[in-house]
């Protein structure tokens, strides 16, 4: 019994059998606490998703296992939200229905209906998405797609965060605005969040922690860099932080001297893509 | 290779959908145009139409009523949609009700049938594999074929009208359904299960709404379907009916009451277009605008 708050123990992950199989993940060790902020950052195709997808129950590992507070993860649970890449906000639900939705699923034995009422607007208020509760997806920016995202996410009150890429669609200023956001939230709430990001300056200046991955096949955890920095942080103050530029030249060393992104990652992927190819043919046929 | 006609048939409707939301932001902006630039057009191209038509069957001759001759020969008929005089001799009215009866059964049961068909399809692909080849077969069946065999099952003509109306009208309904469940994004299906939905809220709030768009394609092409085979099973099974009453003329020799019946099926059958294509646009409001 690990005593971590949750733990990644041992785990692999290979997709296809026999032959045509690929080791994805190999023997994946990470133990996070409570209130930690940690990034996963790697080239694409490293298994970073995977990783965050087997923790969040979407995927099950081959071998291995994952501990949260003490139980181990085998299905999808409210207790480990997801905030995906592209938002996956369901486009016919306003913006207060599709928090409605997460809020009235996970509270509706331990709520009354005018708690979950003021909680989904609370939650959207954290967001400052309080003036579109009547909008569509359609209707509003990316950016404040992604805000309602995090605040579905956030009102299940997950004892775990996982984002996917949270900022990865959105414009330089947006994502900036919105990771200043994320961080004052967290401050705040002191959740415990798993972010999966390729881009170093957002992974130094939010995470406690940056795990980075090694390229696949055969992905594993190469280097834990623990980010020293005092809490809450300023990016403009951090630009000529000497520690938080060591810190960001350690990741870009990690990902361009050490991992350089080398030609054995096409087969990898082009395995990705036939699996991609077989499961359109089903559709078609 | 038969979805993808569908999904062609598909855009197609979703593009006329467009074209008519354009149209009905532009009637709201502009009240006095819209009837020049919608309405005149038709009326001009219908009345041109008359016109000619009149023209072509003025000669003392001629094997078919004129226009004129239509409306006194059936002025009768056309002031008075619901007299009732007893038996099979009811206004029109009363013929389109008798089709439209008969039509809200057969497709009623048809919806209901072809929609869970269709998410059967959509969500098993063993339900796939199995049940596809034979609704690929049956569907290329032509709607009276079905009507003999159904006049033998149920022994009754009432019955057997409303049959052929739901085995015509539930193949596209399936087909798009299906088509639709399937094409349900993996995002939707993640956030339900990290959500916990079960089954039930599944079906209801993710696969429903996300299928909509295509189901109401399938229902729109359903419900044209439907009042095509009605129009022909009553010619043959007889009783009351918009169908049995072109017959009827036929047999008597009165072409004026078929022009007549004419313009009201196509009117109806118009009408019922509309309507489902006006509770598709209410229901995907949010859907088909992502």
């Amino acid at each position: 019994m690990s005593k971590h708050y949750l733990a990644i123990e041992g785990v692999n992950k290979t997709f296809g059998t026999g032959n045509k199989s690929t080791c994805v993940l190999k023997d994946i060790n990470l133990f996070i606490e409570k209130g930690e902020y940690i990034s996963i950052i790697g080239h694409s195709g490293c298994g970073k998703s995977t990783v965050l997808n087997i923790v969040a129950g979407l995927l099950s590992s081959s071998s291995g296992g994952v501990i949260l507070d003490g139980k181990e993860v085998n299905s999808p649970g409210p207790d480990r939200s997801v905030v995906f890449q592209n938002h996956s906000l369901l486009p016919w639900l306003t913006v207060y229905e599709n928090v409605a939705i997460a809020v009235n699923k996970t509270f509706r034995k331990t709520k009354t209906a005018a708690q979950r009422h003021e909680w989904i607007l609370r939650s959207l208020e954290m967001v400052h998405m309080s003036h579109a509760l009547d909008k569509r997806p359609a209707e509003i920016s990316g950016g404040m797609k992604q805000r309602v995202g995090i605040a579905r996410a956030l009102a299940m009150e997950p004892k775990v965060l996982l984002l996917d890429e949270p900022f990865g669609a959105l414009d330089a200023l947006t994502r900036a605005h919105l990771q200043d956001e994320v961080m004052k939230i967290q401050a705040e709430i002191n959740s415990t969040i798993i972010m999966i990001t390729h881009d170093v300056d957002e992974a130094v200046l939010l995470s406690d922690r940056i795990v980075m991955m090694t390229n696949g096949p055969d992905a594993t955890i190469g280097e834990i860099l623990d980010i020293d920095l005092p809490k809450p942080r300023n990016r403009i103050d951090l630009a000529d932080d000497p520690k938080y530029n060591r810190y960001r030249r350690e990741v870009l060393r990690f990902l361009y001297e050490k991992q350089r992104k080398v030609e054995t990652l096409t087969p990898a992927r082009k395995t990705q893509n036939l699996k991609i190819e077989t499961d359109a043919k089903a559709v078609n046929a | 290779m038969k979805v993808n006609t569908q999904n062609a048939t598909g855009t197609l409707m979703d593009n006329q959908k467009v074209h008519f939301l354009h149209k009905a932001s532009l009637q709201s902006k502009r009240m006095g145009q819209s009837f020049v630039t919608n309405v005149l057009p038709a009326l001009i191209i219908a009345f041109l139409f008359i016109i000619i038509w009149e023209w072509m069957t003025s000669s003392p001759g001629a094997a078919l009523p004129s226009p004129s001759r239509v409306v006194s020969d059936t002025w009768e008929l056309i002031v008075n949609p619901f007299y009732n005089h007893g038996g099979t001799d009811v206004g029109m009215g009363w013929q389109i009700l008798a089709s439209l009866e008969r039509v809200a059964y057969g497709y009623t049961l048809a919806v209901i049938a072809g929609i869970s068909l269709g998410v059967l399809v959509g969500q098993s692909t063993w339900a796939m594999r199995g049940l596809d080849p034979i609704f690929q077969i049956l569907r290329t069946v032509p709607p009276l074929a079905w009507l003999p065999i159904s006049l033998a099952a149920f022994q009754d003509s009432n019955p057997s009208a409303i049959f052929v109306i739901f085995i015509t009208a539930i193949w596209p309904i399936i087909i798009n359904t299906s088509v639709g469940v399937r094409n349900i994004p993996e995002d939707y299906r993640n956030v339900s299960r990290v959500l916990s939905l079960n089954g039930y809220e599944y079906f209801v709030k993710i696969m429903l709404p996300a299928a909509a768009p295509y189901i109401f394609t399938g229902l729109r092409i359903g419900i044209g379907l439907s009042w095509l085979a009605i129009v022909a099973a009553e010619m043959l099974i007889g009783g009351v009916g918009i169908g049995f009453f072109i017959w009827d003329a036929w047999n008597a020799s009165m072409i004026s009451d078929i022009v007549l019946a004419l313009v009201y099926v196509g009117i109806v059958g118009f009408l019922l277009d509309r309507l489902i294509g006006f509770i598709s646009t209410l229901v995907t409001r949010g859907t088909s605008a992502q």
